[in-house]
């Protein structure tokens, strides 16, 4: 037998979604980005609709010289973990810029935002504890919880009243209770009620983490996150996030006023053996977070857009998540036609992201479409037509 | 309350059965993956209305070990003696 044939199953549901002459979904190549925007893919210059790229940083020319810069003074890499040879000066600045920006006492610099998760999750929840998830967690979100000891509990997604509910069920039992939530969920671009589950915090004791690795940059006067733009920060014991989405960069973090956390740096294991970020990743991620801090029209543009993105999808006749957020998902039924036009968008110069259950909240499949502060109107009006036309070809506009 | 296993597991039964995709011919030895045909997140969002149904809550890692409806109604009893 081989090892592999556990991922028949797999395989042929590859198959059949690249049956009939698609494209694999997940082997897209962008052979290389001519903006923040557009992108050449197969040749084409194609719209770029479905990355984390909200403020368009990944291209910033303050942050490109600050990595060349850093490349040529300090070399390339660390060949170390933080605990050992891998944290530089640059290391530690960077996690005082972070403490400064989200105006916590500490922070902690990780390799990814997907170990920022894994390293926090699972060091903060020890074997007598409780971790709540909300039910649309990320992946990181769940490993984390596999890598650590706690009892991992479910509540339903965005729902308060239903993490209540559990925390009730607990009430009693020894163990601290740390709660998890995202600030907007990278599937549907759906907004965390962030004051109610402060509220449920408070009243139970339970310690809150929000993963605010879609929100920061994005949402809040100064780009904080949901926390901010609820005004419930003080309530959020932990802020986990990442470099690789407004930042336009790579890594991630965990910034909170708890002396604790640095106690963490010795007990984290996806903190402790991987080699810590290089100088010139460090050392971009610091400008774009000055390109962040210092302009918070991109913020006010992206909204801008988000809306323009959303009322235009709307307006084409296609099912949409409620509100206007930097990620707009079109809803279909059935998975077949979302390949179907998922390919169609491709071919007429408009990338965005596939996403097939059982990866998506509900079962259905997703176009999950993302914008720019950097897109013109005039961009996200001609993506709105190719949806609109793909639409109306397969028959799937109805009124609107 | 007094559930016993027979009796959560009849209940979970009737829960599964109000979905229209399920086998008809399920039983508490019926195997949760395999007979069910559920993935992974389809079993934790059929467990979350068990749960409400109960008021009781599962954590995740008990779910590793279960692999019939009997073994899940064990294992809710148990949870709910313990608490
Ligand atoms: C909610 C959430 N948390 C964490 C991550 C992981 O971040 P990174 O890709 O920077 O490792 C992602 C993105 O992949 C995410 O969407």
């Amino acid at each position: 037998m081989s090892i592999f044939s556990k991922y028949e199953g797999l395989a042929s549901a590859l198959a059949s979604v690249t049956a009939g002459g698609g494209r694999n979904p997940f082997d897209v190549v962008i052979e290389k980005p001519i903006s923040s925007t557009v992108g050449l893919i197969e040749g084409r210059e194609t719209l770029l609709f479905g990355t984390n790229n909200y403020l368009g940083l990944s291209q910033s020319p303050a942050a490109i010289n600050a990595a060349v810069e850093a490349a040529k003074a300090y070399g390339v890499g660390t060949t170390g973990s933080r605990i050992a040879n891998g944290t530089q000066g640059l290391h530690r600045q960077l996690e005082e810029r972070l403490s400064a920006f989200f105006r916590r006492k500490h922070c902690m610099v990780f390799s990814t935002g997907y170990q920022a998760n894994l390293g926090t999750i699972s060091a903060l929840a020890g074997k007598d504890d409780y971790l709540l998830l909300d039910a649309d967690s990320h992946a990181s979100i769940y490993d984390g919880s596999r890598l650590g000891h706690a009892q991992v509990i479910r509540f339903r997604h965005n729902d308060a009243d239903d993490l209540h509910k559990r925390l009730r069920r607990l009430e009693g039992t020894p163990g601290a209770k740390l709660v998890v939530v995202e600030g907007i969920y990278s599937m549907m671009g759906d907004v965390v009620p962030m004051a109610e589950f402060a509220a449920v915090k408070r009243e139970t004791g339970a310690w809150l983490l929000a993963d605010e690795a879609h929100s920061v940059g994005v949402m809040g006067k100064h780009g904080r996150g949901v926390a901010e733009a609820d005004g419930v920060e003080d309530d959020v014991d932990f802020v986990v996030g990442t470099f690789s989405k407004s930042l336009g960069t790579v890594g991630g973090y965990c910034v909170s006023n708890h002396d604790g956390l640095d106690l963490i740096r010795l007990c984290s294991r996806p903190y402790m053996f991987t080699a810590s970020l290089p100088p010139e990743v460090i050392a971009a991620t610091m400008a774009a977070l000055t390109e962040l801090e210092n302009h918070p029209e991109l913020r006010i543009r992206l909204m801008d857009n988000a809306r323009r993105l959303h009322a235009g999808l709307q307006a084409a006749g296609l099912r949409t998540g409620p509100q206007a957020s930097p990620v707009v998902s079109v809803i279909l039924d059935d998975v077949a036609v979302a390949v179907a036009f998922w390919n169609r968008l491709l071919d007429l110069g408009v990338y965005v992201n596939l996403s097939l259950p059982p990866a998506t909240p509900d079962q259905h499949p997703l176009l999950r479409t993302s914008v720019m502060a950097t897109h013109t109107p005039a961009e996200i009006d001609k993506a709105v037509n190719v949806f609109a036309t793909v639409a109306r070809e397969m028959g799937l506009s109805h009124a609107a | 309350m007094s559930e016993t296993v027979a009796s959560v597991s009849a209940l979970i039964v009737k829960t599964l059965l109000a979905n229209p995709k399920v086998p008809r011919d399920i039983n508490g030895s019926s195997k949760i993956v395999e007979d069910l045909a559920f993935d992974s997140l389809a079993v934790m969002n059929f467990v979350m209305e068990i749960e409400d149904t109960l008021d009781v809550s599962v954590p995740l890692d008990r779910l590793a070990d279960i692999r019939t409806i009997d073994d899940l109604a064990a294992c809710i009893v148990s949870l709910k003696q313990a608490s």
